[in-house]
C-alpha cells in the first residue's frame, strides 16, 4: 500500500456521497437504481455460470423432444396431436421449475453473507428480491423462446391470434414471476440451497406431472383426477393451452370452475401469490442475517 | 463526545435442540466521536453479535443504541448512509469481480455511476488488489476476499467504520496497511469500533477497550489502564532444576507482591512486584546465597495478553494457581520469552505472525 494510493483515499473520501434521498421522486429513482443494480449482478451471474443457461435451454429442448417422440407415438389424443397437446405442459413445468432459482439463490447469498452487506446499505429492502425474481423472469423467458422454437420445429402450431399466444406467454411468465418470490421466501427461510434443490424437485415433480400437463386428466385414475383437477398447474395449462389454441376438439369440460374459467383461475392465483408472498419475502429480508 | 452509545443490549438465542444461548446480556457501550474503540473477547463473548446490533443487522432483545443520536433499533435507514461494515465474514458476490464487487456496493450507496466506479478504481488500488480486479472473486484467496470485503466498508467514506476481525487471515503486509488506513481514517475524523483477536492490533490502535465475556463489558479503559488495572511490574525467573521451585516460590512471595503463579512444570515462575528492579536484585541475591541456578531472569510489564487472560478466566483460575504451582496451559503458552519483550507479545499461537509484522515495521520505518 504505498503513499500515493492513500493519498488518493484522502483525496476521494473527503467527497461526500450525495444522497439523493431527500424528495419522494429521488427516493422512486434510487428503488428503480436500486432494483437496476441487483438485476444486473443477477445477469452477470447468468453470464459468469453458464451451466444456469445451458440447463435452462438444453433441458426444455429435451423435454419437447422426448414426449413428442418417446410419447407421441403411443399417446393419441382424439382430433388433435399429442405435440399440440403437450406443449402447453411442457411450458408451465418448465418455468415453474425456473422459479426455484430463486430459492436456492437467495439461501445460498445468506450462506456466503452478501445478504448481511446488502442489509447494512442504504438500498431499499425490496431490492435484492427483485433483482433476484427478475433473473428468473429472464431465464424463463430465455427458456420460453428456446421452447417454442424447438416446438415449431416438431410440429406445434398456434392456433390461436398472435394477441392470444402472447396472453399465453405472459401468463406463464406471470405465473412463474409470482411463484418465485414464493420460492424466495422458502429460500431465506430454509436457508440451505441443498435442500431447497431436493425439496422443489420432490413437491414439484408430482405437482406438474398429476394434473393436465402430459395427458388429459379424465385418463387418470380417480384420486389423482381429482387432485389434478384443482392442481393450480393445471389450470395454468388449461389457460395456457385455450389461449395457444391447442385444446382438442370435443375434449370433455371438467365440472369445475377453475378448470372452465382457467385464464381467470390463474390471474386470481398469480394475484394472491404476489399480494402475500411478496411483503412476507420483504419482511423476512429485512430480519435474516448470516450465520 | 459521544457517538456510539449502546445501553443494555440483550440477545438470546434458542437454537434448535439446545438451551437458550444469552448472546448479550445487558451489554453496555459508549464509543467517543473521532476515536477507535477495540472490543476484546475470547470465542462467543458476543463481539459479532454487537457489531450485528449496531450495524442494524439484528434487533436486541432489550436495550437501546444510538449512533450520532439516531436510534439504531428505530430508525435503521437513517444509520445505514452514515455506517460502513466490514463483518466477520467476508460478504462478497462471488460471482462478480473484485472491481464489479466494489461498483456494486457504490451504487448502492447511491453513488453516481462515475463517482462509484472512480471509488472502485482507488479502493482497488489501496487494497494492492490490481491483479486481482477482473476476476470473479470464487477464485480469490482468503486474504484477498477479506480485502475486497473491507474495501466494501469504504466505499463512501463513513463516519462510523464497523470492523469484525478486519485482519484476521491477512498477511502481514495487508494487516499494517488496513492499521494505516484506519489510522488515517480516523486522523480525518471516522470513528471505528473494531473487534479482534490480535491484542497487538488493539494495542497498536484503539483509544480505549471494552472486554467482553458472557455478553457484557468486564473491563472497559485504555491498554495502558487496563495493564496497570492488573498489577505492576512482574519479575519473571527460569529455574534450570525444576527441584528448585519450591524454594524459589517462596523467595518470589516474599520479594513480590502477589501469589507467584508457576508453569513449564514449575521451572518457570511469576510474580508482581510494586518495585520491579529492587525486587528482582532481592531475589537474585537470595537465588545466589542458596546456589539456585537459573536459566534466566528479568522483568516485564504486564500485556494486554495478560489482561486478557486474566479478565476474562481463561487461564488457570485463581483456584487452580493458589492449589497448584504449576498453572494453567494458557498461562504457559503465553509466556514463552520473559523478560524480553515489554508490553507487546501477542499470544503464544500468534507470535509468529506477530513477529513478523515487528519485522515488516522496522523496514518500513
Ligand atoms: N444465529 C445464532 N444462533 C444461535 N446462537 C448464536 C447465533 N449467533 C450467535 N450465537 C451465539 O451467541 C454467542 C455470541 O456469539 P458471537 O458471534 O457474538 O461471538 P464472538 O464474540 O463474535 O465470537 P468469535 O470470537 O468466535 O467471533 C455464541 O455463544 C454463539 O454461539
Ligand atoms: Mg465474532
Amino acid at each position: 500500500m504505498t503513499e500515493a494510493s492513500l493519498a488518493a483515499t484522502d483525496r476521494s473520501t473527503a467527497r461526500q456521497p450525495e444522497f439523493r434521498q431527500r424528495n419522494t421522486a429521488a427516493a422512486i429513482g434510487n428503488w428503480f437504481s436500486d432494483g437496476w443494480i441487483t438485476t444486473r449482478r443477477n445477469l452477470i451471474k447468468i453470464k459468469r455460470v453458464p451451466d444456469i443457461l445451458v440447463f435452462t435451454t438444453l433441458q426444455p429442448i429435451m423435454f419437447v423432444l422426448l414426449f413428442t417422440y418417446v410419447y407421441g407415438g403411443v399417446v393419441k389424443i382424439p382430433g388433435s396431436n399429442y405435440t399440440e397437446f403437450i406443449m402447453a405442459g411442457i411450458f408451465a413445468q418448465t418455468v415453474v421449475f425456473g422459479s426455484t432459482y430463486s430459492g436456492s439463490a437467495m439461501a445460498q447469498d445468506l450462506k456466503d453473507g452478501i445478504i448481511d452487506r446488502f442489509r447494512t446499505l442504504p438500498m431499499s429492502p425490496s431490492a435484492v428480491l427483485i433483482g433476484r425474481t427478475n433473473g428468473d423472469l429472464l431465464i424463463n423467458a430465455i427458456s420460453m423462446a428456446v421452447m417454442m422454437t424447438t416446438g415449431f420445429i416438431v410440429g406445434w402450431r398456434i392456433r390461436s391470434s398472435f394477441l392470444e399466444a402472447a396472453a399465453a406467454v405472459a401468463l406463464l411468465l406471470l405465473f412463474a414471476y409470482a411463484f418465485s418470490w414464493v420460492m424466495a421466501f422458502i429460500g431465506m427461510s430454509v436457508r440451505s440451497p441443498e435442500v431447497i434443490n431436493n425439496v422443489s424437485f420432490l413437491v414439484l415433480f408430482p405437482l406438474t406431472f398429476i394434473s393436465n400437463a402430459f395427458v388429459p386428466s379424465n385418463t387418470l385414475p380417480t384420486p389423482l383426477r381429482i387432485f389434478a383437477e384443482f392442481n393450480p398447474v393445471s389450470a395454468l395449462v388449461q389457460a395456457a393451452r385455450e389461449l395457444f389454441g391447442n385444446v382438442p376438439p370435443g375434449s370433455p369440460v371438467p365440472d369445475n370452475w377453475a378448470q372452465q374459467n382457467p385464464v381467470l383461475t390463474v390471474l386470481i392465483g398469480i394475484t394472491a401469490l404476489l399480494l402475500v408472498f411478496v411483503p412476507l419475502a420483504i419482511r423476512k429480508f429485512a430480519q435474516v442475517s448470516s450465520r | 463526545m459521544t457517538f456510539i452509545e449502546a445501553r443494555g443490549l440483550s440477545k438470546t438465542y434458542s437454537p434448535r435442540g439446545a438451551g437458550p444461548v444469552h448472546a448479550l446480556d445487558g451489554l453496555d457501550l459508549v464509543v467517543p466521536r473521532g476515536t477507535v474503540t477495540a472490543l476484546l473477547g475470547p470465542n462467543g463473548a458476543g463481539k459479532t453479535t454487537t457489531v450485528k446490533v449496531l450495524t442494524t443487522l439484528i434487533r436486541p432483545d432489550h436495550g437501546t443504541a444510538t449512533i450520532d443520536g439516531i436510534d439504531v433499533i428505530a430508525h435503521p435507514d437513517r444509520i445505514r448512509p452514515i455506517i460502513g461494515v466490514s463483518g466477520q465474514y467476508a460478504a462478497v458476490d462471488e460471482n462478480l469481480t473484485g472491481f464489479e464487487n466494489l461498483d456494486m456496493v457504490g451504487r448502492l450507496y447511491h453513488l453516481g455511476a462515475r463517482q462509484s466506479r472512480a471509488r472502485a478504481r482507488e479502493l482497488i488500488s489501496l487494497f494492492d488488489l490490481e491483479e486481482a480486479q477482473n476476476r470473479p472473486v470464487k477464485g480469490f484467496s482468503g486474504g484477498m476476499r477479506r480485502r475486497i470485503d473491507l474495501a466494501g466498508a469504504l466505499v463512501t467514506r463513513p463516519k462510523v467504520l464497523f470492523l469484525d476481525e478486519p485482519t484476521t487471515g491477512l498477511d502481514p503486509r495487508s494487516r499494517l496497511g488496513m492499521w494505516d488506513i484506519i489510522t488515517t481514517l480516523v486522523g480525518q475524523g471516522t470513528t471505528v469500533l473494531l473487534t479482534t483477536q490480535y491484542l497487538e492490533e488493539a494495542d497498536r490502535l484503539a483509544d480505549s477497550i471494552s472486554v467482553i465475556d458472557d455478553g457484557k463489558v468486564i473491563a472497559e479503559g485504555t491498554a495502558d489502564e487496563l495493564k496497570a488495572s492488573i498489577g505492576g511490574q512482574r519479575v519473571e525467573i527460569n529455574l534450570v532444576d525444576p527441584a528448585d521451585a519450591p524454594v524459589a516460590f517462596e523467595i518470589l512471595r516474599r520479594f513480590g507482591s502477589s501469589e507467584p503463579t508457576g508453569s513449564l512444570e514449575g521451572r518457570e515462575l511469576t510474580v508482581n512486584a510494586v518495585d520491579a528492579p529492587v525486587a528482582l536484585q532481592s531475589i537474585l541475591a537470595e537465588f545466589g546465597a542458596r546456589d539456585i541456578r537459573l536459566f534466566d531472569a528479568g522483568m516485564r510489564r504486564p500485556t494486554l495478553d495478560d489482561v486478557f487472560l486474566k479478565l476474562t478466566g481463561h487461564m488457570a483460575t485463581e483456584e487452580d494457581q493458589d492449589q497448584d504451582h504449576q498453572g494453567g496451559k494458557a498461562g504457559r503458552a503465553g509466556r514463552k520469552k520473559p523478560g524480553k519483550e515489554s508490553g507487546k507479545t501477542a499470544t503464544g499461537a500468534d507470535s509468529g505472525t506477530n513477529m513478523a509484522n515487528k519485522d515488516e515495521v522496522g523496514a518500513a520505518s
